[in-house]
């Protein structure tokens, strides 16, 4: 099969970062009409390559080709203007602007200066068509899920005479019905002559979608590859270097200890968000969530922290009855939460690694009593380590950092307070394989080692892996409590949250 | 070299720097300070001196701000601490009493402090927009101290508190010691205790830092408490270099040039960190421009227009953005020729 030209060629590619060099040589390139994946563990230089290439960041060393020619693009703007679109992880779009106003920003119709409304919903209207969406194109975009916000920021950058179409981990926050909608895209798209640049974590929809990927390590090439050409496990191997049984290590975990109920929920509720469910967490015990998105599994970790304000219901911890009224209190109760959303909810960008990681512990002890430097100092670099974060630089800005390491930044920071109960909402989601067993196996220690666990995740392998019991949600509902044993497999589970039954 | 450069205070320092070699040459010994019946005299000392008030509300300013925050009311509070002060003083029975003088100035800083839970309460406990919720007291606050001074400028002839704005201890103006004293508490209160990462992390990014267990209302309420305080202090001052209060025009636009002075010393408006040395540095920069406007004989018609093109340039070169776009113009080509071209960059 004789390929055609490629359309995008990147050869040599450098960049260094102070301290880190996050690419090295690198060469990549793109034909047009094929989905590519660019595959690596998180700080393996993936999101680094495509800011370079999207003008984000300048490069040090190499070049880059559009169509033969030799391009170098100062800004996003520039880039999106030569047909190359990005669709980020986060969709960044104006949620308060209407779906067309979304599509069109910055390029309305207009005559005379004037903005033509009636055209603009109509083309919008088409576009979106062409990607089997009917949506109303006055409604703002917030009233509409993330899922639809996605392809929403999809059917923008396609309608700019893309080339090259980048989908920077668009699947992490769809749920499997909504991953066929993306895909059914992305395929006519890609019969249209659209080279797609996919990156994703989950490797099932690689192995759907993908024809070719390549893969990066420490910011260099490993190589590529025809998808059909590579199996899973010499997939993984390549990413992280090294055999990966350790997933399956976690398997045949020794029930949990009898143990004294830490935290009991009783009919807990909040009109709007979750019926009253009732729910009990044991010492040292996993308690899984399963359940599609928005489903309420979110919404009963904010009421277990705190952070939203139960309507109806009692909270007992320790057997005692508490109000939790603020992330404080909770806090003061040890217990804490790993928000699913890291940007908005977890980290302060503009602080370095090492003050986002003390910053629970020095708000429990307040701020009359700073933490002294030297013992800041031991208990950071201790985390660094055992976390395995890179770059290991505690002084780092935490906003440089990859997703995978900002997320164990963020589970640093309570693990240090040494929580009982801690509360992780897609702790794994957007993160690398690797990263990912690092954070189930110390999951299954932590819980070994007496600390409660409740754990959601969109992935239900995950769940069943290290739980000693599930939840199962449908509709903000707590439908079912399963124990984790041999009939529990994740048919089943898929099963419970359709029905919305026990089966 | 580059790294002194890059210092995030380098330009603050080098505008001020500019500044005063201006001054030494449209003013023959400019930078001479002299002993004078034991006290420090001269141009340099003056600046400090009649740029305290404004360097005490910049410190509290630069707390609110750093909250993505703003007070507006700093200048009604300056007003009715004046006011206040004098009222008390002028009904005692022995002005010079230092008993009376300091019960007066307790109760002008109390009722400052009072005012700043007022501020603080409206913007975390009921949750205004700062700028709306303190434009109240800005607006109400010139009402009360006019109300305070029943509309007139109340004088006093008090010598101990005279000592406040006007005096000297130990060869220095007082309220430069004043100044140096609040400067050393906030830089302890925020740097050695932990009160400026909490603020840092409030201003950059507000429910993360609920969700870490912050209590976010307890930081802002403090913020907005210890920024009237500094207020009250400055108004103190201000009233007790003249020994007189005026309720009308105390303070007057006093916030503007704090938050002026907090933006010049790089602390972005947007919150998040501050900088406490380049808030002082910027309340100096504005000091010293007004005393430059005096000594080099600005025609008095010009002279706002002069410091607005002043403020704008020293904003400009500020700001990374725009000295990135002037001194780097050639950075990135936009069309690259085949020669091969060494991209040479000090440390991306």
């Amino acid at each position: 099969m004789a390929a055609p030209a490629p359309i995008l060629r990147m050869s040599g590619i450098g960049k260094q970062f102070p301290g880190v060099k996050a690419l090295d040589g690198v060469d990549f390139r793109l034909l047009p009409g094929e989905v590519h994946a660019l595959m690596g563990e998180n700080g393996a230089g993936k999101s680094t390559l495509i800011k370079v290439l999207t003008g984000v960041y300048d490069i040090d060393a190499g070049e880059i080709e559009l169509e033969g020619r030799r391009v170098a693009f100062s800004s996003p703007l520039a880039a999106q203007q030569a047909g190359i679109s990005t669709v980020y992880q986060e969709v960044n779009l104006c949620a308060n602007l209407s779906v067309a106003e979304n599509i069109f920003i910055g390029r309305e119709p207009r005559r005379l200066g004037r903005i033509q409304w009636k055209k603009m919903r109509r083309r919008a209207e088409e576009i979106l068509s062409r990607l089997d969406l009917d949506l109303d194109v006055s409604a703002p975009l917030s009233s509409y899920s993330l899922a639809i916000q996605q392809m929403v920021a999809i059917a923008r950058a396609v309608d700019i005479d893309a080339k090259v179409l980048i989908l920077d981990e668009p699947t992490s926050s769809l749920d499997a019905g909504e991953v066929a909608q993306l895909f059914r895209v992305m395929r006519r798209l890609k019969e249209q002559g659209i080279a797609i640049l996919f990156v994703s974590h989950f490797l099932d929809q690689i192995y759907e979608i993908s024809d070719r990927m390549t893969i990066l390590r420490n910011g260099t090439l490993v190589g590529e590859y025809l998808t059909s050409e590579l199996s899973q496990v010499e997939l993984v191997g390549k990413m992280i270097g090294r055999e990966l049984a350790d997933l399956e290590k976690l398997e045949g975990r020794p029930p949990a200890r009898e143990a004294a109920p830490l935290v009991e929920a009783e009919l807990l509720g909040r009109t709007g968000a979750i019926e009253p469910f009732t729910l009990t967490i044991h010492e040292g015990e996993v308690v899984g969530l399963a359940g599609l998105l928005g489903s309420g599994r979110t919404e009963i970790a904010r009421l277990l922290f705190g952070a939203d304000h139960a309507g109806t219901g009692a909270l007992k911890i320790d057997g005692q009855a508490v109000s939790l009224r603020t992330p404080r209190s909770a806090v003061a109760r040890k217990i804490a939460f790993c928000s699913e959303n890291r940007r908005a909810e977890g980290l302060i960008p503009d602080l370095t690694v090492r003050e986002n990681i003390i910053l629970a512990l020095q708000a429990a002890r307040g701020w009359t009593r700073p933490i002294p430097r030297r013992k800041q100092d031991e208990l950071v670099d201790k985390y660094i380590s055992a976390l395995n974060i890179r770059p290991a630089n505690p002084e780092q800005l935490v906003r440089n950092l990859s997703g995978g390491n900002q997320q164990k930044v963020l589970l640093a920071r309570w693990l240090i307070l040494e929580p009982r109960l801690l509360i992780l909402d897609e702790p794994t989601r957007g993160i690398d394989v690797g990263a990912k067993a690092e954070i189930q196996r110390l999951v299954a220690e932590l819980s070994d080692g007496g600390m409660a666990v409740l754990f959601i995740s969109a992935e239900l392998e995950e769940v069943l892996r290290l739980s000693h019991k599930v939840g199962v949600l449908r509709d903000r509902r707590l439908v079912a409590e399963l124990d984790n044993d041999e009939s529990l497999t994740t048919d089943r589970l898929t099963e419970t949250i359709a029905s919305g039954a026990i089966s | 070299m580059t790294r002194f450069l890059r210092h995030r205070l380098f330009w603050p320092v080098a505008i001020l720097v500019a500044l005063l070699a201006l001054n030494l040459v449209f003013t023959d010994n400019f930078f001479r300070v002299q002993m004078k019946d034991g006290h420090l005299y001269g141009s340099l000392i003056d600046i400090v001196r009649f740029g305290a008030p404004l360097i005490l509300v910049s410190l509290g300013m630069t707390l609110v701000i750093a909250t993505s925050g703003i007070d507006l009311s700093v200048g009604s509070v300056v007003a009715i601490a004046g006011a206040l002060a004098c009222l008390q003083i002028s009904d005692l029975g022995d002005q010079n009493s230092i008993g009376g003088v300091l019960g007066a100035v307790g109760i002008a800083l109390a009722l400052s402090v009072v005012l700043g839970v007022w501020n603080g309460l409206l913007v975390a406990g009921i949750g205004i927009q700062p700028i709306i919720a303190t434009l109240i007291l800005m607006v109400a606050g010139r009402g009360l101290a006019q109300l305070i001074t029943d509309g007139q400028i109340t004088t006093v002839n008090s010598s101990p508190y005279k000592l406040i704005g006007g005096g000297y201890w130990l060869t220095l103006p007082f309220s430069i010691i004043i100044v140096a004293v609040v400067l050393a508490l906030t830089a302890f209160l925020t740097r050695r205790l932990a009160l400026g990462l909490l603020i840092e992390s409030v201003g950059g990014n507000a429910e993360a830092s609920r969700l870490s267990g912050i209590s976010a209302r307890g930081v802002l309420i403090t913020v907005y408490t210890f920024c009237a305080l500094c207020a009250g202090i400055a108004g103190l001052m201000i009233s007790s270099n003249v020994s007189s209060a005026d309720g009308n025009n105390a303070g007057l636009w006093i916030e503007l040039d704090a938050i002026l002075a907090v933006v010049i010393g790089g602390t972005s408006l947007a919150g998040g960190r501050f900088s406490l040395g380049g808030t002082v540095l910027g309340a100096l920069i504005i000091q010293t421009l007004t005393t430059t406007i005096y000594s080099i004989g600005v025609p008095p018609e010009t002279t706002l227009l002069f410091k607005a093109l002043v403020v704008t340039i020293v904003c400009l070169l500020q700001s990374p953005a725009f000295r990135e776009k002037v001194f780097h113009r050639r950075r990135r080509p936009q069309a690259p020729s085949p020669v091969t071209e060494e991209k040479v960059r000090v440390s991306a």
